[in-house]
């Protein structure tokens, strides 16, 4: 069957998501609010989504004044961050390159990475960028870090890596993470040149497996009407599978 | 009666005021914010609740501020606010990074009347590292807790863009309530919306609960539509064409020049019209 790059991630993410109840989407996330879609068609709407800049599937009242409130009490079991440097110990940045505060180059904010990563228990740091000017050995600045000293209270943090490349799960334990399958078409030896950071390999790497034709299915049709009310391009995009994968 | 003009409500901001602006999603005044550049406003001090977006970038980029207080300044899909961008670089501006919860936090303690707000988080950022106002003690009801405090945010004026208000003053905001936060929390709101309504906003079940009552607004003005090139809700979609002239003009000082003489000659036209949500900025 012939996938996109895109219904690669998408099914990835839903994977991810696996056994979650609530998950929340921040604004421009149509990747990751596909998949948390997806994963909540696969789970008999048992898992439910609550995305930012969707009237639909958005209970909150408040701005997102209640999305922190709920984070904090535990509510929330999934979101996602990208970041435009994210290092080998998980620390992500969102405020820019150089010294801070004059940074060369300024990127919008942290938004609420700097609490939200402490919160939630599964955050996907989700990049499609795989480069070294992405994944660096050290970011400039902290907007939140990947690890924490055990008085600090953090039920929350990385849980998985995920980029046009490669799949990588973070271990709490050794603080670092650990690439645990590359994407279809793409090597080990590549994930190693554009990546900055060292990195641990699991034992049982593998290639991302491909989507199966039913979670195709449902990505084109339900998933893609309901993705489409907060990104309507991105919806019309996903019928383009001509530059398939396989 | 608090309706008056929009020139009158602008007026009302003076020079160095602590200003509190909404996400762009909110309902952002942009006519006013027009308004307040014409009128050569200068040191003020912004705060994006919990970011912000255009109106933030023009103000920078037409020396109107001195400090912004943000989480983000974002115009969505075109990236970076442009000229807050080189203000950051040139150290134009001084910087008060923050996390949209802090910002909440912030104004809940302002609306309490109480000092402070502890707020889970942060430890270990640079973004609380940057933050000397901002600190740290242990929690003083556990063991070895730490624990952040934020002092508390007053603004001297909020101002936003509502879809319409009630002859008694009352502006209805409807599910977007962190507007009622800012303006809780604020010494002032201003106010312009869409349209004024004749009925009391206050005894309908129905809109009472999504409304900001009077005793919270010091001044509304029609400003319609008030928050172009920005969409307004379910009013009006975001001129999109105008969001991406400006994202290319704004990359130089000569290019943010054109585009603002433009904007204050009105030579820019607007295609915003009366349609369902459209696609948000």
């Amino acid at each position: 069957m012939v996938f996109s790059q895109t219904e690669l991630l998408i099914c990835t993410i839903a994977e991810l998501l696996q056994g979650c109840r609530y998950v929340a989407v921040g604004e421009s996330s149509p990747i990751p609010g596909a998949g948390a879609f997806l994963a909540s068609r696969l789970s008999g709407s048992r898992l439910r989504v609550c995305a930012l800049g969707s009237k639909t599937h958005n209970f909150f009242v408040n701005g997102s004044v209640e999305l922190f409130d709920l984070a904090a009490q535990g509510r929330i079991d999934a979101f996602f961050l990208g970041g435009g440097e994210i290092d080998g110990q998980g620390n992500i940045n969102l405020v820019g390159t150089g010294t801070y505060p004059r940074t060369n180059v300024r990127w919008p904010g942290s938004f609420g990475s700097s609490y939200l990563y402490f919160l939630i228990p599964r955050v996907i740091l989700f990049r499609e960028e795989h480069s070294r000017r992405v994944m660096v050995p050290k970011v400039d600045f902290i907007s939140a870090p990947g690890v924490s000293a055990t008085n600090i209270h953090r039920p929350g943090g990385p849980y998985a890596l995920l980029t046009e490349l490669a799949l990588f799960m973070f271990d709490k334990t050794r603080r670092r993470f650990r690439l645990e399958s590359v994407h279809p078409g793409h090597t080990l030896d590549e994930v190693r040149d554009r990546t900055g950071f060292e990195f641990d390999v699991a034992e049982s790497l593998h290639i991302t497996p491909a989507p199966n034709e039913e979670w195709i299915d449902l990505i084109r049709g339900p998933v893609k009407k309901e993705i489409a009310e907060i990104y309507p391009l991105f919806a019309l995009g996903l019928d383009t599978t001509s530059q398939g994968v396989r | 009666m608090t309706l008056t003009s929009l020139e009158a409500l602008c007026g009302q901001i003076p020079n160095g005021a602590v200003l509190a602006i909404p996400k762009t999603s909110a309902g952002v005044a942009m006519s006013a914010t027009r308004e307040l550049i014409r009128r050569g406003l200068h040191g003020l001090h912004l705060i994006g609740v919990p970011t912000s977006g255009l109106q933030a970038d023009v103000l920078i980029g037409a020396g109107c501020v001195d400090i912004i207080q943000t989480s983000a300044v974002t115009l969505g899909e075109f990236g970076t606010g442009p000229r807050f961008a080189a203000a950051v670089k040139e150290g134009s501006v001084k910087l008060l990074d923050a996390t949209c919860p802090a910002i909440y936090a912030g104004l809940q303690a302002g609306l309490k009347g109480i000092p402070f707000m502890p707020l889970r988080g942060l430890i270990g950022s640079d973004v609380l590292q940057h933050r000397s106002d901002w600190k740290v003690i242990d929690n003083p009801f556990a063991n070895d807790d730490p624990i952040v405090l934020l002092p508390s945010i007053r603004p001297d004026f909020a101002l936003f863009q509502a879809r319409k208000a009630d002859r008694a003053g009352n502006v209805y905001i409807g599910r977007e309530r962190e507007l009622m936060i800012m303006a809780q929390a604020a010494r002032q709101t201003l106010v312009t919306v869409e349209e004024v309504v004749e009925h009391d906003l206050m005894a309908d079940e129905a809109t009472a609960s999504g409304t900001i009552a009077a005793i919270y607004i010091t001044a509304i003005a029609v400003a319609s539509p008030g928050a172009w090139p920005l969409g307004l809700l379910d009013r009006y979609g975001a001129d999109t064409s105008v969001l991406s002239d400006y994202a290319k003009r704004a990359r130089t000082t000569d290019g943010f020049k054109g585009f603002l003489d433009d904007w204050l000659s009105g030579k820019l036209v607007t295609t915003a019209k009366e349609s369902p949500a459209g696609v948000a900025a």
